[in-house]
């Protein structure tokens, strides 16, 4: 299995709370590989971004883990921020849950994608504002070349999320871990997003970790998918597997629990 | 925006004349009778009477007050002397204008509060940083201790401790006396030297603290992460995610602390004996000389006043989500 | 009887241009709209198409360039003093973005009270248990009280602005994508309460959502949003049944489904057990 992208074995978090140490994810482990897609679904609490933060090394203080992240066979997992400076937003980006708080209310939106671009790839400020301009509008921000000088509050919640989509885009990562991604937008936008994702990932191999509540667009983009529940990996097989065939209580719970836009509602 | 700007300066217009209203009811009106003061011992009631009319004080408050602010503005006439505008009437001490006891003073006072801001805004803001990025190690407890032991030391204290020190005891610096720079820009920078770090060391310590915890507090902000996960770091990191949005605050702090400097550091200035504003202060309330007293007043309040104005339009550049003010 | 009435509302952001030349952007372009009492009317449409800014004005926390706001018969588009007061009491939102919307510095059980000190109610079970009782009914754990937001995941945020809405009986809340980032048995178990508390107090919501489903399940009206104006509104049989808008077409045809195929199989798995 060392052909595999990334690779997570036995990934543990313990927070430090008030009153003593709690583990908010418990024995994960999972892999994805070149041009697939990992679908993480599961309670709200569950463990998920807590999981996708100790990837990169970006846990809140006082927090620990245990076990092992591998990216192309290199362990991530107890890294200095020093080590771990020239993959974040290169080899492995991020798409933050909750993105108005995720970006800077100081700098505008172009210079806080700018900044990334050429902290990684260099070059003078003026190509990198075109290299900006044309991430924005790949994510269907409209009039791109005005917006990219405004600030995070003058955008719609949607148009943040494609920011934070986009500034994750624009180094071209190898691995992309997508928080929430699409939950400000309408299903039409979403539908262009999933899709240039998709193409993304046909074109450069991105390996993709998607984590998200919406269960039928997990069944639309992800290979494989993982359940958590309170910090426990309570299924992880191939989306076939766990959306036809669910081994665990919790999981035929969550999927009879799916508001359905076709069914008849009873009022 | 200038219509903002506008509306601000009439309202600074609104309460300078307010507070010119107010000081000159209190010292005009409850402090002993100006003219006896003036006369001096050898006084005749008819001396009296004169000064009285020469200076318009038998007449109604307003009309006083009335007389007090057009010479402000247009100057005005005592008996048979002119006093330019901007006329603030003469010392009962010394006779002398002033106006030009104020301005001549000035300069000192702006020395004193500028190299003192510089002082306390280089060491405040570094020492709050360190402490805040080494967070829970010794230096950042020490740091922190020494600050708040800082802030509660008296200026008094301090400063003749230092002149003790630093002029009686190891001779390494001359009395200060504030020479013109021009002059002498060795001895200028040696005299006001001490009265900077005296006046500094307080608002240090409380800039330090400031700063150590707002920037505590941003690097726990969400975006602070998203800057991390960026792959940012070293002082691009710093400046912008973590500075940036602490200082911003602190700025309008720093504004109000600078305006009420330039009215006057009465406790340095009169330790060191430097002629600024301060000590003027501090000489005419001993002396009971009115005309001084309210002028120096009305100066810290304009300071005070325009400071608050420009805290505000500063405020409104440095943070983009006020500064942009819809249709 | 008619609890909101939004009138001709228009909303131009300027944004200062080249030269100091002003450009001004319609992000809300004659918008009208009623809520009547213990009705649930839905928002739903283009990302960017003015719903946040339209919810902002209609709860007063943004002036509009134009229009009027009537709430309970009162016009309060330029309200102040006491009558904003009273408005904001009556009227609460969730926002959009949940740890924007929270205070870093206070605990969970003051930011939930916070609108019941802010009202001087004093609950008779203390503050403590009456924001505990909130948590629990919004499905967080009532021992977390003490925490700070950023302690918390993005989905419980979330439910704790529910929550600090719903501490004061208001007569009219906004949600503003309130369920987004909950899995779908809370939210069930969210929208359950929501409507509970209508059918029990008589509550009004504005619903914004983009999960289609959802507002399928709750609203009575919906009102479909592209560019700035309403380019649809009706009620949930019309809209969802026999759209008129194409907008409002496209928008239903691109409702991701789970794979037919794998729900089909998992039925009849369930089916035979
Ligand atoms: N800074 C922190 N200190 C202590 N506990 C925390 C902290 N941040 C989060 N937690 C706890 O860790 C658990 C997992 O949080 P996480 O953010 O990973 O959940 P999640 O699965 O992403 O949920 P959601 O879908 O609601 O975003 C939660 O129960 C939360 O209360
Ligand atoms: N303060 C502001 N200054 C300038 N433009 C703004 C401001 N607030 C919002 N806008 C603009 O107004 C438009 C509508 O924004 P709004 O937040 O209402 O959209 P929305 O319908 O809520 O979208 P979403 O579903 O993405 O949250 C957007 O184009 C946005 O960029
Ligand atoms: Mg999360
Ligand atoms: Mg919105």
């Amino acid at each position: 299995m060392s052909d595999e992208l990334f690779v997570v074995e036995d990934l543990t978090v313990t927070t430090s709370t008030g009153r003593g140490p709690v583990d908010v994810v418990k024995n994960v482990s999972f892999t994805v590989g070149r041009d697939e897609t990992l679908g993480i679904v599961g309670e709200s609490g569950s463990g998920k971004s807590m999981t996708a933060l100790a990837v990169l090394g970006l846990l809140p203080r006082g927090a620990r883990t245990s076990g092992s992240v591998r990216l192309d066979g290199t362990e991530l997992l107890g890294r200095s921020d020093r080590e771990l400076r020239p993959i974040r937003g290169n080899a492995i980006s991020m798409v933050f849950q909750d993105p108005l708080s995720s970006l800077n209310p100081y700098y505008t939106v172009g210079l806080q994608i700018e900044e990334m671009y050429r902290t990684h790839r260099g070059g003078s400020r003026k190509a990198a504002r075109q290299v900006v301009i044309e991430a924005l509008e790949q994510v269907r921000i409209p009039d791109a070349g005005r917006r990219i000088d405004q600030y995070p509050h003058q955008f719609s919640g949607g148009m943040r999320q494609r920011v934070m989509i986009a500034m994750a885009l624009c180094c071209s990562p190898s691995l992309l871990i997508a928080d929430e991604p699409t939950t400000a937008l309408d299903v039409t936008v979403q539908a262009q997003i999933l899709e240039l994702l998709a193409e993304l990932q046909s074109t450069t191999g991105t390996g993709m970790i998607f984590i998200t509540h919406d269960l039928a667009v997990i069944s639309s983009i992800a290979q494989r998918v993982l359940v958590m529940r309170s910090g426990d990996p309570v299924e992880y097989g191939t989306a076939e597997q766990v959306f036809s065939d669910p081994q665990h209580d919790y999981t035929r719970m969550l999927l009879d629990a799916v508001p359905r836009i076709d069914d008849e509602v009873a009022s | 925006m200038t219509r903002y700007v506008l509306a601000r300066l009439g309202g600074v217009v609104v309460i300078l004349l307010a507070v010119c209203l107010f000081t000159y009811l209190i010292f005009f009106k409850l402090s002993p009778d100006p003219a006896v003061m003036i006369c001096g011992k050898t006084c005749t009631p008819e001396r009296i009477d004169s000064i009285r009319s020469v200076l318009g004080l038998n007449q109604p408050i307003l009309t006083q007050f009335g007389e007090f602010l057009r010479g402000i503005v247009a100057g005005r006439d005592y008996g048979a002397v002119h006093c330019p505008a901007p006329c603030l009437g003469y010392s009962f001490q010394t006779n002398e204008s002033v106006w030009s006891m104020l301005t001549s003073r000035l300069p000192v006072s702006i020395t004193v509060a500028v190299g003192a801001a510089v002082l306390w805004l280089l060491a405040g803001v570094i020492g709050g940083l360190v402490s805040a990025v080494k967070q829970g190690t010794w230096w950042d407890r020490t740091a922190m201790a020494l600050a708040l032991g800082g802030v509660s030391v008296p200026n008094y204290v301090l400063a003749l401790v230092l002149q003790y020190v630093l002029v009686v005891k190891l001779q390494v610096l001359p009395f200060p006396s504030a020479p013109a720079f021009g002059d002498d820009p060795v001895l200028w920078f040696e005299s006001y030297l001490m009265p900077w770090v005296v006046l500094a060391v307080g608002y240090a310590c409380l800039y330090a603290r400031l700063t150590r915890s707002n920037v505590i507090d941003t690097l726990s902000e969400n975006y602070y992460r998203t800057a991390r996960a960026k792959g940012l770091g070293g002082a691009l990191i710093m400046r912008r995610h973590a500075l940036r949005p602490a200082l911003t605050p602190i700025a309008t702090i720093f504004g109000m602390d600078f305006a009420g400097l330039l009215g006057g550091a009465l406790i340095t200035e009169t330790v060191f004996g430097l002629n600024g504003i301060g000590k003027l202060a501090a000489d005419s309330i001993a002396k009971n000389d009115q005309p001084v007293i309210m002028a120096v007043t009305l100066l810290a309040a304009f300071f005070v006043v325009i400071g608050n104005v420009v805290v505000d339009l500063v405020y409104t550049a440095l943070d983009p989500r006020v500064r942009v003010v819809s249709a | 009887m008619t609890l909101l009435q939004v009138q001709g509302v228009v909303k131009e952001f300027s944004t200062p241009g080249a030269l100091g030349r002003k450009s001004t952007f319609t992000a809300v372009d004659d918008v009208s709209f009623d809520v009547e009492l213990g009705e649930t009317l839905a928002v739903v449409g283009e990302s960017g198409s003015g719903k946040s800014t339209t919810a902002r004005i209609a709860a007063r926390l943004l002036e509009p360039t134009r229009g009027t706001v009537i709430f309970d018969g009162v016009d309060v588009t330029r309200a102040r003093g006491k009558e904003l007061a009273r408005f904001r009491n009556d009227v609460q939102v969730v926002f959009q973005d949940p740890f924007s919307s929270l205070n870093p510095r206070y605990t969970v059980e003051r930011i939930i009270t916070a609108p019941l000190s802010y009202q001087g109610i004093k609950p008779a079970e203390g503050y403590r248990a009456a924001a505990q009782e909130l948590m629990e009914r919004v499905g967080l754990n009532p021992d977390h009280c003490q925490r700070y937001p950023a302690q918390f995941s993005g989905g419980q945020a979330q439910r704790i602005g529910i929550a600090r809405a719903l501490a004061v009986n208001p007569k009219l809340v906004i949600c503003d994508e309130a369920v987004s980032a909950l899995d779908v048995s809370i939210q069930a178990q969210v929208l359950e309460l929501l409507m509970r508390l209508q059918a029990e107090s008589g509550f009004s919501y504005i619903f914004i959502a983009h999960d289609l489903a959802v507002v399928r399940q709750i609203c009575h009206r919906v009102a479909v949003m592209n560019q700035g104006r309403i380019v649809e509104l009706g009620t949930r049989e019309q809209v969802f049944g026999d759209p008129q808008d194409d907008y409002t077409r496209t928008l239903l045809a691109a409702v991701p489904r789970i794979n037919p195929e794998w729900d089909a199989k998992r039925r009849q798995r369930k089916v035979t057990l």
